[in-house]
């Protein structure tokens, strides 16, 4: 047992380590167990018929014809739930929205009825079979004729309401406005500024589209009273509480399962129509029913991201210091504000939007509006609208730049937040933990050589026969992530704390059960690598569960990048309660006091004395053979953190992209991404999750977009149309970092997973412009794709 | 997504598939790779109530050369074009077209003449067995009968093909030696249809045009020759100015649809670019 | 519209059961015969969570019928590692960190395994469109690349050491 050092460290496999992942087993055999692989007896399917139409009255619903149809057991509308008090249901955004629609569709493929069969090919014929009558309403698109005097009246149900859960109501369709900062501080910021620039942009609807679909399978037994249901949720602690309190069954007997999950990057945050559909139908026919949803429902109905309109305006100095901020949005939010957002931030953390840059005065202000769309405005692998406040803040700079004449690495560098001036409380009141943007920033430039870069630029804009047109993109991202403070911030009334329990094993394993679920993230893999370096047990050892509302601790579960820092922190400090156990318990078995003990990676050894000390297994043996007299005995804990602020990531991203003249097509020709998300835990998943978050990034920028015509048909909702990237268009990364830890989290992690997203959007519209802003071009809207791109240079007479 | 129900026959013989497709009528359709008509059942835009399935019938696979002609049977795969030493050696458009389309695994089922028959002008069989001048056999009840690719085509869906009537082979006159070709296809992304394409198969007197065809993919509702292009190129050469005129000419007989690909003013536009690409590529093959 | 029988060999096993025509290969192999290894992610052909091999070839099975398979030899992932014994795309993807949330992952091992076969050697750019029927949301395809590249080693230089299933 007295191995080398460094060996008994890397036997752990703990934090720093490129761990291989526990969970590949499983994936790569196809013994998966994702919600349609779930199985039970006597299970029915459910399929939905939905409305084709995006604003109607619903004049009538023929049954018949589907209950007649062999194997069809029940087709159930609104009128069917109402006895319940189920044909509504809260929102997590304070809002109610239809479970099934309620004497008017507000939006096209709403959920109409359901159908319950014995196999989904049944469900799918009867749902064809169920005959709706509508009669059309006026459809409201953009939010700001929704906003018109004489606009439709989406919301009937809400008439005469003028106080919303975020204040008071102005107009029929108006949502809230929700405002931060300090206006006149602002407004004299501008009236006082040498320089200033405006530009309005338009921040398009997307979906995060995980490969997975939403779905579930709802189990109730009547005998006992218990509900079980398998969803595909990265939150099945709240959802249980939110099944709860709409069922009516005591939270005891609900239990949430979230199995393996195909991606979520927010898509599975919500509580959906049809999952409360699937569990109706359960208590109702007291058999499970699965409802699993397919791709264009995915694309239609469930959790839309981002659809922001913004301006920005900044004040300057005339040698490019930033003086002042002032932002608005007009949100729209679809026919139900069902954002995914912490209660009390209606707009997210959109006020994160001052960026890296040391702003002395800052306001923004967002309003939210309904339309005829589907409901959502999900966190699309971001922290609460943090990507479109990172899009905004860094198109600005880059505005202001070519305002100035200045480049638009030195503006940055000009403006960023210096390493001495951390913790930072910025205009909009956050408190940023801890940052070096400048040698960060230096780091990449040196990298990639960007003078040389803008050299080859400068060529290229003097050759007229130059068939392309090169462009630099250049982000300095600062994310807030790992919400968060339970003073600030809850779901529901929930704070956003989250959980661990630790049980070590009288063999010296372990198993720890978190309040988080993993969608990909590879949590059975880092968070045993915590407890690996914590405690001194090898990760092979430690077994991580998590998804399981009757096992797991209570957590408000993984999104916005929380997972490391709030779990991962309960984690740790969950390790060292069992720690200071262990530690009192080495003391006895070594006679001596607690103090002569010192850790040395897997065991307390007597200070200055290797060969008197006691490992980690033997201390666990001991804890339920012969523990101290006075100590229980056992070797578990459990830890709830409630973190104390937010973590703060950052990354440099510079991108070079050289556009086809001829047909608007951009090729990636370079990506160099510098994240910063502190102490890093497995760097090969890392590595893996901003290539992937890039990736998304990348599809974002360049071509996903759900678009709605004037009669509201959406647009482009099958992977016919919505660009989901291959292996051939997908660009390569390169990728770098830099360490600067959180000084207030207890392994000092920030978290990752969202950066390159976040940070990517804007790095390629900040590339696109470049390239054409020696055309005086300030900025274009996303996607960029060949199309709108070659519109662009037609607009500029240069396509050719 | 699930389809509607249907009957299923897998005949062995063209024979038999023609004698079910008369039984049946208009009820029944013809199933080739499925990648089109799969999908439009389980959308439930179609909804047949039987299927009579070709991939059974040996006879309709493969690339074979006989009485001077190569000779494709109508359900030879895309990847079974990419694959045929004959084509690559005969007809080399073919295989390197084939591998613009779809994926590679859709290319394993995905049929040159489904994608033929189907008469949709967003395919790119059209416009290259147009710009091949090949000819189409169909058999029906009387028998076999050709019909020129070039008058294959009558509308968006609509095609020469009788309702009685299968695609069963595509005949192609090989190139003769330094025949340039190319088929340049501007896509969003692999798997997608072209937002405009263009096929060439060209031969040169020295630096000048001594024969051109032009296909063009989904910038009108068909598939097209543009023809004025042709006259226009012979006997010239391909400097910028000419280049510029055909791209001209293919532009003015473009009447795309708007879609998510672009509108007709890009469309029409990136005919022309395809048109000249291809032109280019070809011109290099004649050397 | 009644049922057809159909037999084919999955896995080298046969199988033998009586389809509406209208069953989706994808729906066969998961409802029928509990393979839930190939997900459905699309549906419409684009994504390759589905892929299967069948009869030597890499076919999208939500856009194939089960009565068309009759006769056919059929391998899914479940039938990938042998004797106890990961196949070397297995190994590939679990050491380059190919897989995230792992539901592209068995349609993506499974044209892996084919396009190894039709290529031993691709170039990177090879790989890249040999993938490319298959859509992942959460890797960027670069270490699905780099797992490509390990199997395509390992399969022409079979090492001695292997990963047990």
């Amino acid at each position: 047992m007295n191995a080398p050092l460094k060996e008994r460290e890397q036997a752990l496999m703990g934090i720093g380590e490129s761990r291989l992942r526990k969970e590949d087993a499983r994936f790569i055999q196809g013994k998966g167990n994702y919600v349609d692989d779930v199985k039970m007896p006597g299970m029915l399917h459910m399929d939905i018929v939905r409305s084709p139409l995006a604003h109607a009255r619903i004049k009538r619903i023929n049954k018949e014809a589907a209950l007649a149809m062999p194997g069809v057991h029940a087709v159930l509308t609104a009128d069917d739930l109402k006895p319940l008090k189920l044909h509504w249901m809260p929102t997590l955004a304070g809002d109610v929205q239809a479970v099934l629609a309620d004497e008017k569709v507000v939006f096209q493929m709403q959920e109409v009825a359901i159908v319950i069969a014995d196999d989904r090919y049944i469900a799918a014929d009867a749902v064809e079979a169920v005959e709706v009558e509508y009669e059309e309403l006026p459809v409201v698109i953009n939010p700001f004729d929704a906003l018109k005097p004489d606009a439709p009246v989406i919301r009937e149900d809400l008439a005469g309401k003028t106080e919303g859960a975020h204040g008071a109501r102005t107009h029929h369709n108006h949502i809230f406005t929700w405002e931060a900062g300090d206006k006149s501080s602002a407004d004299a910021a501008f009236a006082n500024a040498p320089v200033t620039v405006k530009q309005d942009m338009f921040y398009p609807r997307v979906h995060p589209c995980p490969l997975e679909t939403c779905g579930c399978v709802a189990s109730f037994d009547p005998v006992r009273g218990e509900l079980t249901t398998y969803i595909t949720s990265q939150a099945p602690h709240v959802v249980r509480t939110v099944v709860s309190m709409l069922s009516g069954i005591p939270e005891s007997k609900v239990r949430i399962i979230s199995p393996d999950i195909g991606g979520g990057f927010g898509n599975k945050v919500g509580v959906y129509p049809g999952y409360v559909c699937a569990i109706v139908a359960s208590i109702v026919l007291g058999r499970p029913v699965k409802w699993v949803e397919d791709r264009i429902e995915n694309l239609s109905s469930t959790a839309f991201a981002r659809d922001y309109h913004m301006s920005g305006e900044l004040a300057a100095t005339p040698d490019g210091k930033i003086t002042g901020l002032r932002v608005e949005v007009v949100a729209d939010h679809g026919a139900f504000d069902a954002c995914a957002d912490p209660t009390k931030f209606p707009a997210g953390m959109f006020h994160i939007v001052s960026g890296s840059y040391d702003i002395p005065a800052a306001h923004c202000s967002v309003k939210g509006v309904y339309t005829n769309k589907a409901p959502g405005g999900v966190a699309y692998r971001c922290s609460f609208r943090v990507t479109e406040a990172v899009y905004l803040i860094e198109r600005m700079v880059d505005v202001l730049a070519q305002k100035l004449g200045i480049d638009k690495a030195e503006i940055r560098a000009r403006n960023f937040i210096r390493k001495d001036q951390f913790p930072y409380t910025s205009a909009f009141g956050f408190e940023y933990d801890s940052g070096d943007y400048h040698t960060a920033l230096q780091k990449v430039l040196d990298a990639v050589d960007y003078k040389a870069l803008r050299a080859e630029q400068a060529a290229k804009r003097a050759d007229p026969n130059s068939p392309t047109l090169m462009g630099i993109g250049l982000v300095t991202f600062t994310e807030v992530v790992g919400a968060g403070p339970s003073k600030m911030c809850d779901i529901l009334g929930v704070g956003m704390f989250d959980s661990c329990e630790i049980r070590v094993h009288p063999t010296g394993s372990a198993i720890a059960r978190m309040g988080t679920i993993t969608q990909g993230q590879g949590h059975q893999t880092t968070y045993a690598q915590i407890i690996a370096t914590e405690l001194g047990i090898p990760s092979e050892v430690i077994q991580v569960e998590e998804g399981d509302t009757s096992t797991a601790p209570y957590g408000l579960g993984t999104y916005g990048s929380r997972s490391t820092p709030v779990a991962g922190a309960a984690i740790a400090l969950a390790a060292r309660k069992i720690h200071a156990k262990a530690r009192k318990i080495a003391a006895h078995l070594l006679e001596v006091a607690e103090g002569d003990l010192e850790w040395e990676v897997d065991r307390f050894k007597v200070r200055g004395d290797d060969s008197r000390f006691k490992t980690m297994k033997d201390i666990s043996w001991a804890a339920y053979n012969q523990p101290p007299e006075g100590l229980e005995p056992g070797l578990e804990a459990v830890h709830y953190y409630d973190p104390p602020n937010f973590t703060y990531p950052f990354g440099i991203y510079l991108c070079v992209v050289d556009i086809d003249k001829a047909t608007g097509e951009t090729k990636i020709r370079r990506f160099y991404a510098l994240d910063d998300c502190g102490t890093r835990i497995n760097p090969m998943i890392i590595d893996g999750q901003i290539h992937g978050g890039l990736t998304e990034g990348f599809a974002v920028a360049m071509g996903q977009l759900l678009s709605f015509d004037e009669q509201g048909n959406i647009q482009g909702n099958s992977l016919m149309d919505y660009f989901v990237p291959t292996a051939v268009e997908t660009p390569k990364w390169e990728t770098d970092y830099t360490v600067t830890p959180s000084p207030h989290h207890p392994l000092g992690a920030k978290g990752v997973a969202e950066s390159p997203h976040v940070g990517s959007i804007p790095t390629f519209t900040s590339a696109i412009v470049d390239a054409l802003s020696h055309l005086g071009v300030t900025h274009v809207d996303m996607p960029h794709t060949a199309y709108r791109t070659w519109k662009e240079l037609k607009r500029l007479g240069v396509a050719q | 997504m699930i389809p509607p129900s249907f009957d299923y026959h897998a005949p062995s013989t063209v024979a038999e598939a023609v004698g079910l497709l008369a039984q049946l009528g208009d009820d029944a359709k013809i199933l080739a790779g499925g990648h089109s008509l799969l999908p439009m059942m389980k959308l439930r835009f179609a909804e047949p109530a039987a299927l009579i399935d070709l991939n059974r019938i040996d006879a309709l696979r493969g690339v074979s050369e006989e009485g001077g002609l190569i000779r494709i049977g109508a359900m030879t795969t895309e990847n079974q074009l990419i694959a045929s030493d004959l084509l690559k050696a005969k007809v080399p458009l073919l295989p390197e077209a084939a591998r613009q389309i779809a994926d590679p695994q859709v290319r394993n089922r995905g049929t040159i003449g489904g994608d033929i028959a189907h008469g949709d002008p967003a395919n790119d069989h059209p416009a290259i067995a147009m710009a091949l001048e090949a000819t189409l056999v169909l058999t029906g009840p009387n028998g076999e009968r050709q019909v020129p690719a070039t008058e294959f085509f009558l509308g968006t869906y609509f095609t020469a093909m009788e309702a009685d009537e299968i695609l069963t082979a595509i005949l192609i006159q090989p190139f003769a030696p330094k025949t340039g070709y190319a088929y340049t296809k501007l896509k969003r992304k692999t798997g997608d249809w072209a937002t405009a394409a263009a096929a060439v198969v060209m031969t040169m007197d020295g630096e000048r045009v001594a024969s051109v065809r032009i296909g063009l993919t989904n910038v009108a509702p068909t598939a097209m020759r543009a023809s004025d292009a042709e006259q226009f190129l012979v006997g010239k050469s391909l400097d910028a100015v000419t280049l510029d005129e055909v791209a001209r000419l293919v532009r003015a007989v473009a009447e795309p649809a708007a879609d998510l690909r672009g509108d007709e003013e890009y469309k029409t536009a990136m005919a022309g670019e395809m048109t000249k690409r291809a032109l280019r590529q070809a011109a290099e093959r004649c050397r | 519209m009644s049922k057809k029988l159909v037999s084919m060999t999955i896995n080298g096993n046969k199988v033998e059961e009586a389809v509406e025509p209208r069953t989706l290969l994808i729906h066969f192999l998961r409802e029928k015969l509990n393979l839930t290894g190939a997900h459905i992610g699309c549906e419409t052909s684009h994504c390759g969570a589905c892929t299967v091999d069948i009869d030597g070839e890499s076919v999208k099975s939500c856009t194939c019928l089960a009565v068309q398979c009759e006769g056919a030899d059929i391998k899914t992932v479940e039938g990938l590692a042998s004797g106890g014994v990961l196949h070397a795309v297995q190994e590939g993807f679990y050491k380059e960190h190919g897989l995230q949330c792992g539901f592209c992952t068995p349609g993506m091992l499974m044209r892996a395994y084919r396009l190894l076969q039709e290529n031993p050697d691709p170039t990177e750019e090879e790989i890249r469109v040999g993938m490319s029927g298959n859509l992942c949301r959460c890797t960027g395809y670069q270490n699905i690349v780099k797992a490509v590249q390990y199997a395509s080693r390992k399969l022409r230089e079979p090492a001695t050491d292997t990963v047990a299933a």
